[in-house]
C-alpha cells in the first residue's frame, strides 16, 4: 500500500490500483455522510478530483494519487457511507484505476514514509 | 444559591437537575408541548378560512384539472394559533436574550419598523402598478438611498439586492462588467483573506472568478506584503471585510485600496460589519468601489429565523454605470424608474437580478430606523457596539483566551479555545453549555483563521446588566470546565427544548418531509 | 434615543473597565483621514410620533390596491391573508430570532420549515422541496444552474411564455456562470415550441403555466422530449394558488419546479419580500440550491429537526458551493405555511375555483367591449387582452378613474411588439362591481 500527502492511498494488483482515504482521513473529517464515487470509465490524471468525501460539517475532494481510468467505483458507499469511518483501508474504497503510468506509484510514500509524515503534522 | 437582584433565592437550594429522571408521560416539558407535525392533526377535510362557494364551473380547462388529492392538511383558527404558538416557545429569539452571534449583529428590532411596513400604502401596492401611483414608495426608496449614499460617503447605491450574498453577486458583477467595458476582460482573479465569509469566495467562483488568499498578519489583519506580492494584470478585484472577521479594523485600509487601484483592480469591501463604525466611518473615505449593506444587520430589519433580508450594494462613480436595473430616476415629473437594460439611463446596467423592484418591506423599517436614530443616534450605535464588545472582552479576558489581546476590538470579540486545552471541553461543548444558561451561543469555528474560534457580538441594543448577567455566566461555565465539570458541557444543553440533535443521523438518511405512509421511527446507530 | 440602552455613566464606568478614556480609543485603528469629529449631514433622531408622521406621508402618497378596482398580476397578486397569519409571524420568537444554527433551541423555527417543505413538495406534486429561496425569480435562476450540475451541460432553453423579468434574470446569472442561455420567441401559447429547440448541449427547457399570459398548458410531453433527449424540465408558476385547480407540474413530468410562493401568505409589498418556491426529484437533491430541513432524532432520542446536507453550501464549501446563497425567506416562509395550514385542501381548492371564476367573470366582460380581444385561450385567475391603441396609455387614463387595470406588457417586455396588450388578473378580492366598474370606464376609453 503506497500513500500521498493528501491522505489517499493505494494498492496495486497487476494493473489495477484501488484507491482510497487513509485512517488519519477518516478520523480527521468525523462522521462520513455521502461519498461521491466517479463513474466507470472516466479518465483521471495524477491529482485531478477523483471523488468527494462529505461528513456533516465538511466536504473535502479526494484526488487521484495515480492517472489512469475508472474501472470500478465503490457504489456500496451510497448506502453506507460510514464505511468509509469503520473500514476507511480496506472495504471503504472508493475507486479502481487502471493504471496509466505504474511508474507514478512508485514515486509515493511507503507505510513508514507516510507516518512519519503524519507526525510531523 | 441563585438570587435575583433584590437578594431573594430564585431556586431551591437542592435544584433536581437531572431531566432524564422524570420523563413526562406525554413527551411535554411543561409549558412546551410536545407538538406533532400539522399534517398528523387529522385535518384533512378541515379548514379555517370561511369563504364563498364557487358557483361557475371549471369546464374550459378539462384535462388541465387536477383529479388527484394534493395532500395538504387545514385546520380551524384555534388549532392553527396553538400548533404555531406551541412551535414558537421553542425559540430562542432576540427579544428573550442576549443573542451573541457574531458576523450576524442580532441587535433589537423596533415595532415601530413592523406597523411602519403595514402602512397600506407601503404594503398593499403591486409593483407594476402605474408609477405615478406609488411616487411615495418610489420617494422612500429614494430617501433610502440617500442616507445610504451620506452615510457610506459613496456617489450611487443599487438598491434591489434581496440578501448580502446576493448584494455580493450584485458588486462582483458591476466589477465583471465594468472590467470588460474597459477591455480589462482577461483579470480572472480575486483575492480574498482566509479570514473571509464563505459567501466571498463561493461568489466570486459563481462570477467565473478563481480565489486566491491573502495570508493574515499575526495581529489579524490583512498581510500587506502578500498582498502586494499577488496583485498585478490578472486581480479583478479584492473582497475584504471591514471591520473584518476578526472584529478588527484594518488599519492599513487605505493602503490597501491604494495598491489594488494602482494594480487596476477593484476593491470589494463586504460590509457585513458596518454597524461597528456607522455614522462614524465612511467606507467612501477608505476608497472603497463597492460594498453592501445588510439592512438585517445595521439597520435592524427583523432575521425572521433565516430571512428576509436585503443587501443593497453602495458603488463608487467607476461602478455606478454598471449597476442592475430596476434603476430610480427623479425627473421633472417625480421619480420613475428605468426598468430594462439599455433603455436610457441603463444603457450599461449588467442585468436584473430579481423580478421586481427590491425588499420594498425592508426598505420602509430600515428608513423608519434611520429616521428614529438620526445621524447623531448612529454614530452612537457604532460606538455604543464597539464599547459593549470590548467590554465583554475586557472582562472575560482573564478566564478565556482572546484571539487578539492587542488593541481594542471593533464591534466584535474574538476568543480562540487555547483557554479549554486540557479541559476535555470543545468549543461546541461549551457553546451548548450556554443554551442550559439561556443564552443562545456565539459564532463558533468562524473565522477559520482561528483554532475553535469564538466570535461575540453583543450589539449596541444591551444593557449594561444584560451584559454583566451574560458575562457572569460565561465565568462561571468557564470556571466549570477549569474544574472538571466536563459531563456539564459533554451532554449539554440538558435544559433546552431538546438535547443535542444527531446531525450525522439526518445527513446519511434525508428525511426532508413528512410522508403519508408511516415510515419507522428514525434511530441513532 | 430609545433603543439605546447605555447611560452616559454606564458608558464612563465600562471605559473605565476597559481601560480607556475616551471612546476615541477604541476607534484608533481608524485611519487619521477617514476619522470623523461630527455627526454625517443628515436628520438628527427622531420620536416615534415624529417617524410615524413622515412615513404616514409618504404611503398616503401612494394608491394601494385595497382602494379601489384593481387587475394587476404578472407575478404579484393581491390575495385576503387571514389575520392570523401577520399576528403569528410578528411573535418574538419567530420575528426575532436567527437562522437556526443551534437546533436545541430552534425547533419552532426548524418544524416549520419541516412542514412547510412538505407542503410545498405536496402542492408541487414533487418528492422534495427546500426551505425557500428569495423569490421566484431567483429560484428559477438557481434552478437553471442545478440543471447545469445535473446534466453537466451547458445551455438553457426557455420559451416565450416565461415572464420576461424572469429571463431576464435568469439571464444575468446565467452570463455570469457562463451558461448559454436560448429564449424563444415571445408567444401567447405556444410553451410546446421549446421542444424543437432541445439539442445535445441542452441541460434543461424552462417553460411556465401558467405563463406570463396566463396560458396554461399542459406540460407532459415537453418533460417526455426533455429527458428523452437527456435534458430536465424546469416548470416556473408565477401563481401557486393556480394550483389548487390545476394538475401539479409533478404530475406532468417535471424535474424541477419553482414557484414566487407570494399569492399565500404574502402581501404585495411592492414587490418584496416574497418567497422562492424549489421543488424537485429526490435524485437531484445533492445538487440543490439553498436550506434544506431533515428529520433526525436528539440525544433521548426525540423526533427533532435540523438544517442538512449543508456541505452544499457556501459557508462550508466555499469557492465549491452550489450557490452562494446563505439566506432563505424564512419569515415568508411562515406566512405561506400558516396560511396553507389554514387553508387545507378545502380551502385551497375552493380559493383556486373562486379565483377562476372572478377571472371568467372578467373575461365575459372585457370581451363584450368592442374592439378588445381576449388573447388567452386557456387561463386560471389573468388573462391578455388586445386593446385599440397603446396600453399602458390606456392604463395611466384609467388610473385617472381609479381604476389600476393591470399590466401593459410593454412594461415587461418593450422590444416584444406587443404594445398594445394588457395583462389583467382577477382574485377572491375583486368584487363584481369592480369588474363592471372596470369594463364601463374601459369601453368609453376604447370609444374615444
Amino acid at each position: 500500500m503506497r500513500f500521498t500527502k493528501d491522505h489517499e492511498w493505494v494498492a496495486v494488483e497487476g494493473d489495477v490500483a484501488t484507491v482510497g482515504i487513509t485512517a488519519y482521513a477518516a478520523e480527521q473529517l468525523g462522521d462520513v455522510v455521502f461519498v461521491e464515487v466517479p463513474e466507470v470509465g472516466k479518465t483521471v490524471k495524477q491529482g485531478d478530483g477523483l471523488a468527494v468525501v462529505e461528513s456533516v460539517k465538511a466536504a473535502s475532494d479526494v484526488y487521484a494519487p495515480v492517472s489512469g481510468e475508472v474501472v470500478e467505483a465503490n457504489t456500496a458507499l451510497g448506502d453506507a457511507p460510514e464505511t468509509v469511518n469503520s473500514v476507511p483501508e480496506a472495504g471503504g474504497w472508493f475507486a479502481k484505476l487502471k493504471l496509466s503510468n505504474p511508474s507514478e506509484v512508485e514515486a509515493l510514500m511507503d507505510r513508514d514514509a507516510y507516518e512519519a509524515f503524519l507526525s510531523t503534522l | 444559591m441563585s438570587m435575583n437582584s433584590v437578594g431573594r433565592p430564585t431556586r431551591p437550594e437542592t435544584a433536581n437537575d437531572a431531566a432524564g429522571a422524570h420523563e413526562t408521560l406525554t413527551g411535554a416539558r411543561g409549558l412546551l408541548q410536545d407538538e406533532a407535525l400539522i399534517f398528523e392533526l387529522g385535518g384533512w377535510d378541515k379548514t379555517g378560512v370561511d369563504l364563498p362557494d364557487a358557483s361557475a364551473s371549471a369546464d374550459d380547462l378539462d384535462s388541465l384539472l387536477r383529479t388527484a388529492p394534493i395532500g395538504l392538511p387545514g385546520l380551524s383558527e384555534p388549532e392553527t394559533v396553538r400548533h404555531y404558538v406551541r412551535l414558537s416557545q421553542k425559540n430562542h429569539a432576540i427579544d428573550l436574550a442576549l443573542y451573541p452571534l457574531g458576523s450576524c449583529t442580532m441587535k433589537h428590532n423596533p415595532r415601530l419598523n413592523e406597523k411602519m411596513a403595514r402602512l397600506p400604502g407601503f404594503s398593499d401596492i403591486h409593483p407594476l402598478q402605474p408609477q405615478s401611483t406609488v411616487q411615495g414608495a418610489l420617494q422612500l426608496m429614494d430617501r433610502l438611498a440617500h442616507w445610504l449614499k451620506t452615510l457610506t460617503g459613496m456617489p450611487a447605491v443599487a438598491l434591489t439586492p434581496k440578501a448580502g450574498a446576493h448584494g455580493e453577486m450584485c458588486g462582483m458583477l458591476a466589477i465583471r462588467a465594468a472590467h470588460e467595458a474597459n477591455g480589462q476582460g482577461h483579470r480572472k482573479t480575486v483575492l480574498a483573506p482566509t479570514s473571509a465569509h464563505g459567501t466571498n469566495p463561493a461568489t466570486a467562483a459563481f462570477v467565473g472568478y478563481t480565489v486566491v488568499e491573502i495570508a493574515q498578519t499575526e495581529d489579524g489583519r490583512v498581510d500587506m506584503a502578500d498582498l502586494e506580492s499577488k496583485l498585478g494584470d490578472h486581480v479583478a478585484a479584492i473582497m475584504v471585510t471591514n471591520p473584518n472577521t476578526c472584529g478588527l479594523f484594518e488599519r492599513d485600509i487605505v493602503e490597501i485600496a491604494r495598491l489594488t487601484h494602482a494594480a487596476g483592480a477593484y476593491f470589494y469591501c463586504d460590509g457585513a460589519n458596518f454597524n461597528a463604525i456607522v455614522g462614524r466611518v465612511r467606507p467612501g473615505d477608505l476608497g472603497v468601489d463597492a460594498m453592501h449593506i445588510n439592512l438585517h444587520k445595521t439597520f435592524s430589519t427583523p432575521h425572521g429565523g433565516g430571512g428576509p433580508g436585503a443587501g443593497p450594494v453602495v458603488l463608487s462613480e467607476a461602478l455606478a454605470p454598471f449597476a442592475p436595473t430596476p434603476w430610480l430616476v427623479h425627473g421633472d415629473d417625480g421619480f420613475s424608474l428605468v426598468e430594462h437594460a439599455g433603455e436610457e439611463g441603463a444603457e450599461t446596467a449588467f442585468g436584473r437580478l430579481s423580478a421586481f423592484h427590491g425588499q420594498m418591506g425592508m426598505y420602509v423599517r430600515a428608513y423608519a430606523y434611520m429616521l428614529s436614530h438620526g445621524a447623531d443616534g448612529l454614530r452612537q450605535v457604532a460606538e455604543d457596539a464597539v464599547l459593549n464588545a470590548n467590554y465583554l472582552k475586557a472582562r472575560l479576558s482573564d478566564v478565556m483566551s482572546p484571539a487578539f489581546p492587542e488593541g481594542p476590538c471593533m464591534h466584535e470579540a474574538l476568543f480562540d479555545d487555547s483557554w479549554l486545552e486540557g479541559t476535555g471541553v470543545t468549543t461546541l461543548d461549551f457553546a451548548k453549555a450556554m443554551i442550559d444558561e439561556g443564552f443562545h451561543p456565539m459564532t463558533m469555528y468562524f473565522p477559520l483563521v482561528v483554532h475553535g474560534a469564538m466570535l461575540i457580538e453583543p450589539t449596541e441594543t444591551e444593557s449594561r446588566q444584560e451584559l454583566d448577567r451574560f458575562v457572569e455566566a460565561l465565568r462561571a461555565l468557564a470556571g466549570a470546565a477549569k474544574a472538571g465539570d466536563v459531563e456539564r458541557f459533554k451532554g449539554a444543553p440538558f435544559h433546552a427544548p431538546m438535547r443535542r440533535l444527531d446531525e450525522t443521523l439526518a445527513a446519511r438518511k434525508p428525511r426532508l418531509r413528512w410522508k403519508p405512509v408511516a415510515e419507522a421511527p428514525l434511530a441513532a446507530e | 434615543m430609545r433603543y439605546l440602552p447605555l447611560t452616559p455613566e454606564d458608558r464612563a464606568q465600562m471605559l473605565g473597565v476597559i481601560g480607556v478614556d475616551s471612546i476615541d480609543a477604541l476607534f484608533v485603528d481608524v485611519p487619521a483621514s477617514a476619522q470623523r469629529s461630527g455627526t454625517v449631514d443628515l436628520p438628527l433622531h427622531a420620536g416615534e410620533l415624529e417617524v410615524e408622521r413622515e412615513m404616514a406621508a409618504l404611503a398616503k402618497r401612494n394608491r394601494s390596491a385595497g382602494e379601489g378596482p384593481f387587475f394587476c398580476g404578472a407575478g404579484a397578486y393581491r390575495h385576503h391573508v387571514p389575520a392570523t397569519v401577520d399576528h403569528i409571524i410578528q411573535r418574538s420568537e419567530f420575528l426575532t430570532s436567527y437562522t437556526p444554527y443551534q437546533p436545541e433551541i430552534a425547533q419552532g423555527t426548524l418544524q416549520v420549515l419541516f412542514e412547510f417543505q412538505t407542503q410545498v413538495a405536496a402542492l408541487t406534486g414533487m418528492e422534495v422541496a427546500n426551505a425557500s429561496l428569495y423569490d421566484g425569480s431567483t429560484a428559477a435562476a438557481e434552478a437553471v444552474m442545478m440543471a447545469t450540475r445535473v446534466t453537466r451541460r451547458n445551455k438553457a432553453v426557455m420559451s416565450g411564455g416565461v415572464h420576461p423579468h424572469y429571463v431576464e434574470t435568469i439571464d444575468t446569472l446565467a452570463h455570469a456562470a457562463g451558461v448559454a442561455t436560448e429564449r424563444l420567441a415571445v408567444a401567447i401559447d405556444a410553451e410546446d415550441a421549446v421542444i424543437a429547440a432541445i439539442d445535445a448541449d441542452t441541460a434543461c427547457v424552462v417553460v411556465q403555466t401558467p405563463n406570463v399570459f396566463g396560458t396554461a398548458t399542459d406540460v407532459t410531453k415537453i418533460a417526455a422530449a426533455a429527458q428523452a433527449a437527456g435534458a430536465l424540465l424546469i416548470v416556473v408558476t408565477t401563481e401557486v394558488v393556480s394550483l389548487g385547480l390545476l394538475k401539479s407540474p409533478g404530475e406532468m413530468g417535471a424535474d424541477i419546479v419553482v414557484a414566487e410562493g407570494q399569492s399565500i401568505g404574502n402581501g404585495l409589498n411592492f414587490g418584496g419580500p416574497y418567497v422562492g418556491l424549489f421543488a424537485c426529484k429526490e435524485k437531484y437533491i445533492r445538487q440543490a440550491p439553498g436550506r434544506l430541513c431533515g428529520e433526525t432524532v436528539d440525544a433521548d432520542g426525540r423526533r427533532g429537526f435540523v438544517l442538512t446536507l449543508s456541505t452544499r453550501e457556501q459557508h462550508i464549501r466555499r469557492d465549491k458551493a452550489t450557490s452562494n446563497i446563505c439566506t432563505n425567506s424564512g419569515l415568508c416562509a411562515l406566512a405561506f405555511s400558516i396560511h396553507m395550514s389554514l387553508l387545507g385542501e378545502v380551502g385551497l381548492r375552493q380559493l383556486a375555483a373562486i379565483n377562476h371564476e372572478k377571472a371568467r367573470a372578467l373575461r365575459d366582460a372585457l370581451a363584450a367591449i368592442p374592439g378588445v380581444e381576449i388573447l388567452t385561450p386557456r387561463f386560471f385567475n389573468e388573462f391578455a387582452i388586445r386593446v385599440p391603441g397603446n396600453a399602458a396609455d390606456m392604463v395611466e387614463t384609467l388610473a385617472g378613474h381609479g381604476i389600476i387595470a393591470g399590466v401593459p406588457f410593454s412594461r415587461l417586455d418593450a422590444h416584444a411588439g406587443l404594445d398594445d396588450v394588457l395583462l389583467v388578473a382577477a382574485t377572491e378580492t375583486t368584487l363584481d362591481i369592480d369588474i363592471t366598474f372596470f369594463s364601463k370606464v374601459l369601453a368609453k376609453v376604447v370609444a374615444q
